[in-house]
């Protein structure tokens, strides 16, 4: 499997993990009750990465609203890509905010804050 | 015979834009969340704001989600019900939850409380990276992240109050303020 994709719902985001390209895309809401259970896939895909990865890997975050229970998970995949950033790929994390989300871009200076991975705030203008 | 014209005359003094008292299941929540989002579209309400109220409403209904077992599991006569009201007062909103809660329960949920209560704007944006980064998940929520959340993102202090019903439960209240005049 060289591609992970999942459709985005109300309350998840969407997905698309190319694997072969080293392109990860996190679009939409991230505000399910269990999100444990809906970033599993994608935290083993990102282990099953780690061993393939390109020479460098983008990722792309662009969340519209994240509950607390994903942003523990968020960590978690920021975490394998900090893993693989020390393996040797060049991560870069764009961390895309609306205009006006002084939250959003908050919360993305505290995971860079967190994460020793270089991260670009991306403005969106709505 | 209930007076529903007294039910109805509170909500309309307090400009209750929706309330719901029952079970709350991951269905109900999606549908509340939907129609506070297309309410608060109608009323062509700031993105800004829209978005707060969003998270904050999200933070609480999820509180209330994970915690309704608790009681439940010992107290097997109450049912899952919880109770959620959102009014807007000029431009402020106010959230209110009510659920039970065990008495034993209390203290460590009041401390937590007033812990967050305690801190200012920055002490809490520090709060919050640590309890993020520090490992634990509850395999319920956020492991305790929520009500850090709200407090960062309403700049107001939680209000709360328990009122005991016998000696195993009592009713837990949040009052959530949420206005634009922050940060």
């Amino acid at each position: 499997m060289d591609k992970y994709a999942i459709e985005g719902t109300p309350k998840t985001p969407s997905i698309s993990f190319d694997l072969a390209g080293g392109v990860l895309e996190i679009k939409g809401r991230s505000i399910p009750e269990n999100s444990i259970e809906f970033y599993k896939p994608l935290v083993d895909s990102l282990d099953k990465y780690s061993s393939t990865a390109k020479p460098a890997t983008t990722v792309n975050v662009q969340l519209e609203y994240f509950n607390t229970s994903s942003s523990k998970c968020i960590l978690d995949v920021f975490k394998k890509l900090e893993g693989i950033h020390k393996g040797g790929s060049a991560v870069t994390i764009n961390w895309h905010y609306e205009e006006d989300d002084e939250d959003m871009l908050e919360a993305g200076e505290d995971y860079q804050a967190i994460i020793n991975v270089p991260f670009k705030m991306v403005m969106v203008a709505e | 015979m209930v007076d529903v014209f007294d039910i109805y005359d509170k909500m309309e003094r307090n400009n209750v834009l929706l309330s719901f008292k029952g079970e709350i299941t991951s269905d109900l929540l999606t549908s509340i969340l939907q129609i506070m989002e297309n309410k608060m579209d109608t009323m062509q309400e700031e993105p800004k704001m829209k978005k707060k109220v969003y998270n904050v409403l999200v933070e609480c209904l999820q509180n209330l989600y994970h915690h309704l077992d608790e009681v439940t599991e010992v107290e097997m006569d109450k049912n899952r019900s919880a109770i959620f009201m959102i009014g807007k007062l000029e431009s402020k909103y106010t959230i209110f939850t009510g659920n039970y809660i065990l008495n034993e329960n209390i203290q460590g949920l009041k401390n937590r409380l007033d812990e967050v209560n305690a801190l200012s704007k920055e002490e809490l944006k520090e709060y919050y990276k640590k309890v993020l980064n520090n490992g634990e998940m509850s395999l319920k929520g956020g492991g305790g992240l929520g009500m850090i959340d709200i407090a960062r993102k309403t700049g107001e202090k939680l209000e709360y109050n328990f009122l005991e019903i016998d000696n195993k439960i009592s009713f837990f209240t949040l009052n959530i303020k949420v206005s634009s005049q922050q940060n």
